[in-house]
């Protein structure tokens, strides 16, 4: 008798010891809701296999045949023996689609794809003592709820950056400083306001609606329970009559807003670059309100082939000048705190993309995948997933 | 078929020659296959008939399949279930209905211009027009064909472009162009599928001999009742043929939608955005465009005009 009462309380001892050093190591506890597979993580880095698999978004992993200055996979291949196979990822639905074949050992995965990978067992933790550079990433980057589960590690950062406000200067001649322009149903640019074409866009209201409805209770814009999703719908319903355009296309993008298509709406830096360096009036600012933004981790695997060859890429491709390479390349903040040393070309980009700047991405709500469990710390209430956005996605735009 | 037959017989009669093997074979081949008329039939269609049986229809079955599956709302993989709940969706949910409706209308719309445009051009490339001019209007019809789709769609985004090529043409009227959105993409998608309405209502033009045009002047019928009751009802079967092309396949285009569309959502465009994180919903969703085509062809054929094809 005393055995068989003893066992479930010592099974809850061990359980509540378990909880309690999940929760204290890991930085979001919040998270913990969320059943992961345990899947067990390298412990060194072996002999290469002679190749590796990477699915990116594109401009991440370049051997110069796009740009002959865009050029760090070949001595990669040399140095290392393993010959890079790339796949350009175009949506981050797609990237986990294909992480799921089991084919490739690597993705860059953003926010939005990474719980979803790591909850399905679809991508293994990763020990990060076998990559030597990881402890050069800046702080900000570190430990994210996003990349991180239970105090295990699933990314090595690559960069981030911000969903920031672009404008065409001859437009909107005078700099806004808030979301106001884009979301009020009788903005001055009714029909030449442009919104990104994704389900996520709905955390973009939801960041507007914590500065202007703060009776909503929203704390984190990821978080949404039917309420707050509902309200977040109802003010795309309104920003919809408003808008001139969805893009999803970055080139697409480029070319609304530096032609005057569309006079301000949601962007990347990039795209910004890319409209000045054609001679495009294009401004971009980070409005008052705050902003959504994005941060791709590299991702290994569960069912990696060559997990040797997936670790020295990542190493080497979390190495100051190779992160430099990839970041000024693609445009966004590179995770390499080093990467913004050694050239004024490193400095005159980071500084662009407020790489160090930890109190500018403070304001910055990285990409997540919405899930039931709420990932502000909430339990008394269940929060919508990303099925549902989608879902509303579809209705707002009609 | 007869004279292989003979050759390698008279051949193995005298001497068995290198290669006399292979001549036995193909020999006794020939023979069972004479013999045997069904086999050679069966010879003949398997490979295309499973192309079109298992890779064709295969694929289609196994969307419908998947559209009574259902997803993990987390990591938004298919769980192979039966439910219903992905056509309630469809069904029930005003947003589905809208876009259904309204790719529907647009791709009427694409299809009536079409034929608007493809009957005086027709007429006037059949009757009128020198055989040079004929040949010169046929290689302007399809040249376009050769040119790459994401090319077409990008250069008729930079003419709608606001300040660009069709504002600035409208200028002098004092009028802009429509700026992206759905007419902007009724136009595009027009321009696109074209020629697969303009060459069947050509070739049908040529083939009404125009003595009954002069008949119908004889009796007195002015241009339009000539049109209406004469040219008209000859092009019918060509009109539908051209139409099954202009409609079906403006149903399924979403590039162009995405491109030049502006926020106009269409089928297109919500399977895609649900390919990825809900595959079950979007195959439901892409069961309705064949069902809308399925009803066009059973309308096409009641009217008669696929028997003329």
């Amino acid at each position: 008798m005393k055995i068989t009462k003893a066992l479930p309380l010592a099974a809850l001892a061990s359980l509540s010891l378990v909880l309690a050093g999940c929760g204290g190591s890991a930085p979001a506890s919040s998270a913990g809701g969320i059943e992961v597979p345990d899947i067990p993580a390298a412990t060194e880095v072996g002999e290469s296999e002679g190749e590796v698999n990477i699915i990116a978004w594109a401009g991440f992993v370049e051997d110069g045949s796009t740009n002959p200055d865009a050029d760090w996979v070949s001595e990669f291949e040399a140095e290392t023996q393993c010959k890079v196979n790339r796949k350009v990822g175009a949506t981050s639905d797609e990237m986990v689609q294909l992480m799921r074949t089991g084919e490739y050992d690597l993705v860059s995965a953003s926010g939005d794809a990474s719980l979803r990978l790591i909850a399905g067992g679809d991508v293994a933790p990763i020990n990060t003592d076998l990559i030597p550079n990881f402890g050069h990433i800046v702080d900000g980057l570190k430990g994210q709820i996003y990349d991180t589960l239970n105090g295990k590690s699933y990314g090595v950062p690559i960069g981030r950056g911000a969903n920031v406000l672009m404008y065409n200067t001859e437009a909107v001649p005078e700099a806004p400083d808030s979301w106001a322009a884009t979301w009020d149903p009788s903005s001055e640019y009714a029909g030449k306001i442009m919104a990104y074409d994704s389900p996520i866009f709905i955390a973009d209201a939801a960041v507007y609606l914590m500065a202007t409805q703060p009776d909503l209770g929203i704390t984190n814009p990821y978080a949404l329970d039917q309420d707050q999703l509902a309200a977040a719908v109802e003010l795309l319903k309104s920003q919809n009559k408003i808008a001139g355009e969805y893009w999803n296309d970055a080139l697409k993008a480029v070319s609304s807003i530096s032609s005057g298509t569309a006079s301000l709406g949601t962007g990347w830096q990039v795209i910004v670059n890319i409209a000045q360096a054609d001679g495009g009036k294009v401004e971009s600012v980070l409005p008052k309100e705050g902003a959504t933004g994005w941060s791709d981790t590299w991702m290994l695997s569960s069912k990696s082939k060559n997990p040797n060859c997936a670790y020295q890429w990542m190493d080497w491709a979390s190495s100051a000048e190779v992160n430099a390479k990839i970041s000024q390349n693609f445009g966004m903040a590179p995770a390499n705190a080093l990467a913004c040393e050694g050239s004024k070309e490193n400095e005159e980009h980071c500084a662009t993309y407020h790489a160090t700047d930890e109190a500018y991405y403070k304001q910055v709500w990285m990409w997540t995948t919405p899930v039931e469990q709420c990932v502000d710390g909430r339990t008394d209430v269940t929060c919508t997933n990303y099925q549902e956005w989608t879902k509303a996605w579809t209705e707002v735009k009609g | 078929m007869a004279a292989p037959t003979i050759e390698p017989e008279a051949e193995s009669g005298t001497a068995p020659a290198p290669g006399s093997t292979r001549g036995g074979l193909g020999d006794k081949l020939s023979r069972l296959l004479y013999a045997r008329p069904k086999l050679r039939l069966t010879a003949l269609l398997t490979l295309p008939l499973a192309w079109l049986g298992v890779l064709y229809i295969g694929s289609l079955i196994l969307l419908f399949i998947t559209a009574f599956w259902t997803t993990d709302t987390f990591t938004s993989k298919v769980i192979p279930a039966f439910t219903l709940e992905n056509f309630i969706e469809i069904l029930t949910v005003q947003a589905y209905q809208l876009t259904a409706l309204r790719t529907i209308g647009i791709a009427l719309a694409v299809t009536v211009l079409c034929a608007v445009l493809a009957l005086p051009l027709g007429f006037y490339m059949a009757k009128v027009a020198s055989p040079r001019m004929r040949a010169v209007l046929a290689i302007g019809i399809t040249l376009p064909l050769w040119a790459g789709y994401l090319v077409k769609v990008f250069s008729w985004r930079i003419t709608f472009m606001s300040g660009g090529p069709l504002d600035w043409l409208l200028a002098p009227l004092g009028m802009t162009g429509p700026g992206y959105g759905t007419t902007a993409l009724v136009i595009t998608l027009a321009y696109l599928w074209f020629p697969y309405m303009a060459v069947p209502v050509y070739s049908a033009f040529r083939q009404i001999p125009d003595n009954l045009f002069d008949a119908s002047s004889d009796l007195g019928a002015k241009a339009w009742s000539t049109v209406r009751t004469v040219a008209i009802p000859l092009l019918k079967p060509a009109f539908i043929a051209g139409s099954i092309f202009t409609f079906s396949l403006s149903l399924g285009d979403y590039i162009a939608a995405q491109f030049v569309g502006g926020k106009t959502q269409v089928i297109g465009t919500v399977i895609a955005s649900n390919i990825n994180l809900n595959p079950p919903l979007a195959a439901a969703f892409g069961t309705v465009p064949i069902v809308v085509v399925v009803l066009y062809l059973f309308l096409a054929r009641k009217s008669g005009a696929l028997k003329q094809l």
